[in-house]
């Protein structure tokens, strides 16, 4: 009976040094820091022409779509968005918005939380028979003549090569001019650096051939994002073909870069 | 009807509050005070001169704490230098210190040549540090020759024609702050800098005539009442105007009806219905216009006039007072979303809360009665001891 208990034993030694060393390695990896670039590599480029490519700001004229008819409510992108950001509670770079329309053509919108939680159960503070509902997610327009980058008094607020309209928080003395002169109300002031904040289009993200967080993880494809200079885009089919495509507060001159699709007249 | 109620989730904050409802109110009072000292330096009312130089004491002392409310809004205080140094000439908010240093230097400028008889002979008079602090303030000249008093009167009427238009572009240019803000209908209208503009007149002059009978009557000394006569003269001129370009606004655009309107009636009519209408429309201005007339085409005995005077003055303070409140903080409850309204709750210990203004608005008459130290403010009070 003695043999059998010495191969018992090797096969243990054998067990513990393969534990050991799988412990090890381990330990190892989560110490040893990967090299710069091979996590995002093994992402799959989301938007084709950035990696690789020689930088150039001025290549890429991107655009941002939402639809309309797509959108189901649900806060995944407010969630994505807040995450991705870690905004401070009461102040949003993204939200969505719920219409309801009744019969008499009367609208009633609401936006919980910026609909973060998702739209999960009805209004219960509106008791008329429901004709319509539909759901519009807001963010920054990025707009060609932007108010914002107007009226900041210290160049903080900026317009790339690309389009984004960006905030230096190192520059910002946050009077809140910026805050005033944007009519989509996509700006606020962060209570913890002081500074004006609001949505980037996830620059960092698109520079590395990543789509935004809140595209990335629409469940419908409500949220669209792409280059219009690149003709296999999505965005450049959808604004070349026969669809309505709208943009928001059209009067006030800001030539905005988000597009909605099937945007109802009600939505301001 | 709160259902309807939808305010774009960003719009909840007042980010503009109180410091800026504070901001041209300061500013607004410089103004109305450089005028009345323009009225007499360059345009020659001779009536004024009880309250020439008293007007420009003031008008330094409010100068020097109105930027003091901005400082106290700026989520980066310490950054403010880059206004200066990194200036965007898009904005019309980078001209600010600009035209701040300008006006300063000015009105410095201004008081110092207007006082340099007064301070060359207090010099002669008082020892040890007053001594040296008027002989900076004069720039160590005892020169009172004709030719250099002259030469003086001439440099302060250019100085002060040189005021004008800073003064003007000073308020104005608060003004244009709000008018050029198109996301805010109630704001982008080209008629704001001039309502501001003849607010600000309004504010000023009253002020003056307030502080002028208010402090006479507590140094028991008699009240120039041909003075004050001229003030309330030109006070009505200035409110006239005030409240027709304010109403201007209101109605042109009621009778237009366009979107502007029908976003802006709901809120006159809605959350500032009683600060609007009630306060500011009727009771501090329509009131304060009934009172003017009587006050200037009627002929009333001495008490009477300067009690009403000052009564007006201070309706005619808080009317101004209120208007800077319903654009400021009123334009604001409005949500960009044109679907309903937010509400403003002042806090008692914000750093743009109401102590803040109480310290604030008490910091100007400070620093004026440390001038009045060093200037004196009227001319009976020189010649009584020589």
């Amino acid at each position: 009976m003695g043999k059998p208990d010495a191969e018992l034993d090797k096969e243990r030694r054998a067990f513990i040094k393969k534990v050991l060393n799988g412990a090890i390695a381990g330990s190892l990896l989560l110490v040893i820091p990967m090299p710069i670039g091979a996590a995002t590599e093994e992402i799959p480029e989301q938007i084709p022409g950035i990696r690789g490519k020689k930088w150039d700001m001025s290549h890429q004229r991107f655009a941002f779509i939402v639809d309309i008819t797509r959108c189901i409510g649900c806060g995944s992108c407010c969630v994505a968005d807040r995450r991705e950001f870690n905004v401070p509670d009461g102040y949003y770079r993204t939200w969505v918005e719920r219409y309801l329309k009744d019969f008499e053509s009367e609208v009633y919108v609401d936006s919980p939380h910026g609909g973060f939680d998702g739209y999960q159960s009805p209004r219960t503070d509106v008791e008329v028979e429901v004709r319509d509902t539909f759901f519009v997610p807001k963010l920054c327009n990025m707009c060609k003549e932007p108010p914002c980058v107007q009226v900041c008094p210290v160049g903080a607020t900026f317009k790339t090569p690309d389009g984004f309209i960006l905030v230096d928080p190192k520059r910002c003395v946050g009077c809140a001019y910026c805050i005033q002169a944007c009519p989509y109300s996509a700006r606020y002031l962060d209570p913890v650096t002081r500074t004006a904040e609001k949505c980037t289009w996830c620059y960092h993200r698109v520079r590395k051939g990543l789509l935004p967080a809140c595209v990335n993880v629409c469940p419908t494809g409500a949220r669209k994002f792409g280059d219009l200079n690149d003709k296999n885009s999505e965005v450049y089919k959808l604004l070349h073909e026969h669809e309505v495509l709208t943009v928001l507060k059209k009067d006030m001159g800001t030539y905005p870069a988000l597009y909605y699709k099937g945007l109802r007249r009600e939505v301001v | 009807m709160d259902a309807l109620n939808f305010v774009f989730p960003n719009d909840l904050h007042v980010h503009w509050s109180m410091m800026i409802v504070l901001y041209p109110y300061l500013t607004g009072l410089v103004d109305g005070s450089f005028i009345v000292a323009a009225l007499y330096y360059v345009f020659g009312v001779k009536s004024l001169k009880p309250i020439s130089r008293f007007s420009l004491v003031f008008a330094l002392a409010f100068l020097s704490c109105a930027m003091f409310p901005l400082l106290m809004h700026l989520g980066r205080p310490e950054r403010n230098h880059n206004m200066m140094i990194t200036p965007s000439p898009t904005s019309a908010m980078s001209g600010a210190g600009f035209i701040f240093t300008v006006a300063i230097v000015l009105i410095g400028l201004i008081v110092l040549l207007v006082y340099r008889p007064t301070l060359v002979k207090l010099r002669l008079k008082t020892k040890g540090i007053m001594n040296i602090l008027y002989r900076v303030l004069t720039m160590d000249s005892t020169n009172l020759s004709p030719e250099s008093l002259e030469l003086d009167r001439k440099i302060i009427k250019f100085l002060v024609a040189i005021g004008i238009p800073v003064a003007t572009v000073l308020h104005g240019y608060v003004g244009f702050l709000f008018g050029g803000v198109k996301a805010n209908p109630s704001w982008s209208t080209p008629l704001m800098p001039v309502i501001f503009l003849f607010s600000a007149c309004v504010s000023g002059i009253s002020a003056l005539v307030l502080a002028y009978i208010v402090i006479k009557k507590l140094s028991n000394q008699p009240v120039d009442l041909g003075c004050v006569r001229t003030c309330i003269n030109i006070l009505a001129g200035f409110f006239i105007l005030a409240f027709s370009f304010e109403m201007l606004e209101v109605f042109s655009h009621s009778y237009l009806r366009t979107w502007y309107h029908h976003a802006v009636e709901g809120l006159l009519n809605g959350p500032l219905f009683y600060s609007f209408w009630v306060w500011q429309v009727g009771i501090c201005s329509l009131l304060p216009l009934l009172l003017l007339g009587w006050l200037c085409l009627f002929k009333l005995k001495a008490s009477m006039f300067k009690f009403f005077a000052a009564a007006v003055s201070i309706m005619l303070l808080l009317q101004v007072l209120l208007m800077r409140w319903n654009v400021v903080i009123g334009g604001q409850l409005m949500s960009k979303s044109t679907r309903g309204y937010t509400q403003f709750h002042p806090e008692w210990f914000d750093k743009e809360g109401i102590i803040t203004v109480i310290v604030l608005m008490s910091l100007p008459f400070i620093v004026l009665f440390i001038m009045s130290k060093i200037f004196p403010l009227w001319l009976e009070e020189e010649k009584a001891p020589s």
